[in-house]
């Protein structure tokens, strides 16, 4: 993900000579094409995360469209006011890009896992909430993060993980994307987990189980209509992120079932609260201690069908 | 008109608009008011390059106003500077009106970016200056701080980052007033030798009384070819102007009395 990120941000950046690249003194082995490229576009402002972004808003108040990079929690939480007021108030353009969302880092411990991003970056005014599922919708989003102003927040995986889509997104998948069709139950992932939703989707329809699933790479602005139209007439949605379950997919999608007086009964997979203090696993393990791999969200769909 | 000379009037009736609506809105931060008031005045009356009537002006110099809690004044010396009407002013702090608290830029054309969180202007400044540069215009930027600001880590990270990047066109200033929220600075978190640091930390620094126009001016005015980002150690007098509220932390919260804001105002005029 973060290799299609950075090429399409290098071919944005042909394009148009207003994208700047800055980063807190990560990237290193992703971000030299770019900085090669663009020397008088890039700065790594050394490891100074509240510096970073305050740097980028003077810039995007200049009139570049900036993009800042680092790891996990270190470009969000550690500089949450300057995003809020540095960058937000103003509807700058600074896009936020996170690479090593959720257990990417998995093993390397607590202070690498980005779990609660979502929930604090859908709480800031104005801010986009964007998490890829796979290379071709990071490279589709990153464009429209590229094109369309304001604050904007993407989280990234690693490298390496698979191409989940057949073919490169015309679009970017500002809507949902349908992706499985069936009619017992619908799935909702998030980001970079969309492997194990799919993985799941394959085991319940082995044992004739109809699934509906959909990537929902956008959590804000949510296009609500959309995920209403996907839910409509299911008895059954899950929804899966390998985040908290507090403030990410599921707490997007809630408060639209209730509100809209919907009978969907919703089953979340998500990661319990505190669930990983003190827990030293890699990311396919973290992801099963937290109930979220693929056999358990199709263990949990089974039991919840009582099929 | 020779507009440096002007700055002592102009000074004098930034201080008068800053008692009348800190006392009219019953808000705090008077004293941190009048003790940029000086800065302040040479800033925009002998400084600057800006265009009023055209706030977008792509080479205009850039302030940052970073100790947003001095709000008041920074609105005086937009207004007068003719940027919005000076009646704009009256409606310093009241409901549905664009003068908040803390310095906006929501609505108020001159300002260029909003505070009220200490720690976060130099960083931004640094991104104007940054941005000047690489866009090769011949806009500086200037980044006005308190000293109890200093505390902030993030605004050591900002002072790391300018002199690496040789940000020639940026400008701290700091208001050396001495006083910060809960007291004395020397008493809360000492920063001396405070001109060291800044020096060590590659800045060219510049230490002024920050009550004497022409050391502003002469401060302030465009150096020499340098690759060294400017700092600005200002010492003030924390309520200057005002013999009652000078050096006194007080000030630092309670608005004038209508009948201390008459004497205030008799005091301010009296100079000069």
């Amino acid at each position: 993900m973060r290799t299609a990120f950075i090429e399409t941000l290098i071919e944005a950046a042909r394009r148009d000579d207003d994208i700047f690249l800055l980063n807190a003194d990560l990237g290193f082995s992703v971000l030299e094409p770019f900085a090669a490229e663009f020397p008088d576009r890039y700065v790594n402002v050394g490891v100074s995360e509240q510096n970073l972004i305050g740097v980028a808003a003077g810039l995007a108040l200049s009139g570049f469209k900036v993009f800042v990079y680092s790891i996990g929690n270190f470009p969000t939480q550690r500089c949450l006011e300057q995003i809020r007021v540095d960058v937000c108030y103003h509807q700058a353009h600074v896009v936020v890009a996170a690479v090593g969302g959720g257990f990417s880092y998995g093993a390397q411990g607590y202070t690498h896992h980005a779990i609660e991003d979502f929930a604090v970056m859908r709480a800031l005014p104005g801010m986009r909430v964007m998490a890829p599922g796979d290379p071709h919708e990071t490279r589709a989003l990153t464009r429209h993060l590229a094109e369309i102003p304001g604050p904007g927040y993407i989280r990234l995986g690693r490298a390496g993980e698979p191409v989940v889509h057949a073919a490169p997104l015309a679009v970017p998948p500002i809507a949902p994307i349908h992706m499985r069709e069936g009619d017992d139950v619908v799935l909702l992932s998030t980001g970079g987990i969309l492997t194990e939703a799919v993985a799941a989707a394959d085991r319940l329809a082995e044992g004739g189980i109809g699934v509906r699933l959909l990537s929902v790479p956008v959590l804000k602005p949510l296009d609500a209509a959309a995920v209403l139209d996907a839910i409509s007439g299911f008895a059954l949605v899950a929804t899966i992120e390998e985040h908290s379950e507090i403030g990410g997919l599921r707490d997007t999608i809630a408060p639209l079932l209730a509100m809209r007086g919907t009978r969907t009964r919703l089953l979340p997979f998500a990661v319990g609260d505190g669930a990983t203090r003190g827990v030293i696993l890699s990311q396919e393990a973290m992801r099963a201690h937290c109930g979220i791999d693929a056999a358990s969200i199709a263990a949990g769909i089974r039991a919840a069908l009582g099929a | 008109m020779d507009i440096a000379a002007s700055t002592p009037a102009l000074a004098r009736r930034l201080r008068v608009h800053a008692l009348r609506m800190v006392a009219a809105s019953r808000s705090s931060h008077i004293g941190s008011c009048l003790s940029m008031a000086d800065l302040l005045a040479v800033l925009y009356g002998g400084v600057l390059r800006f265009r009023p009537d055209e706030p977008g002006w792509p080479d205009r110099d850039r302030v940052v106003v970073s100790k947003g809690h001095a709000a008041a004044i920074v609105y005086a010396v937009l207004a007068e500077s003719g940027y919005f009407p000076i009646e704009r002013l009256e409606g310093y702090g009241r409901d549905g009106q664009p003068l908040s608290g803390h310095v906006t830029h929501s609505g108020n054309p001159g300002v260029e970016v909003s505070s009220g969180s200490l720690g976060h202007g130099l960083s931004i400044a640094a991104g104007f200056a940054l941005a000047g540069l690489r866009k090769k215009r011949p806009m500086r930027a200037f980044a006005l701080l308190s000293d109890g600001e200093c505390d902030e880590g993030s605004t050591w990270e900002a002072a790391l980052f300018a002199p690496h990047n040789r940000l020639s066109n940026l400008v701290a200033i700091i208001d050396y007033n001495k006083i910060q929220s809960f007291g004395r600075v020397e008493d809360v978190l000492a920063l001396e030798p405070f001109a060291d640091k800044w020096r060590a930390f590659g800045w060219a620094v510049r230490e002024i009384d920050g009550h004497d126009h022409a050391a502003i001016h002469d401060a302030l005015k465009r150096p020499e070819p340098s690759e060294r980002p400017i700092a600005i150690l200002a010492h003030t007098v924390k309520g200057k102007g005002v013999s009652f509220m000078e050096n006194d932390l007080l000030w630092h919260y309670r608005p004038p009395s209508p009948e201390q804001l008459v004497a205030a105002i008799a005091e301010v005029e009296a100079v000069g």
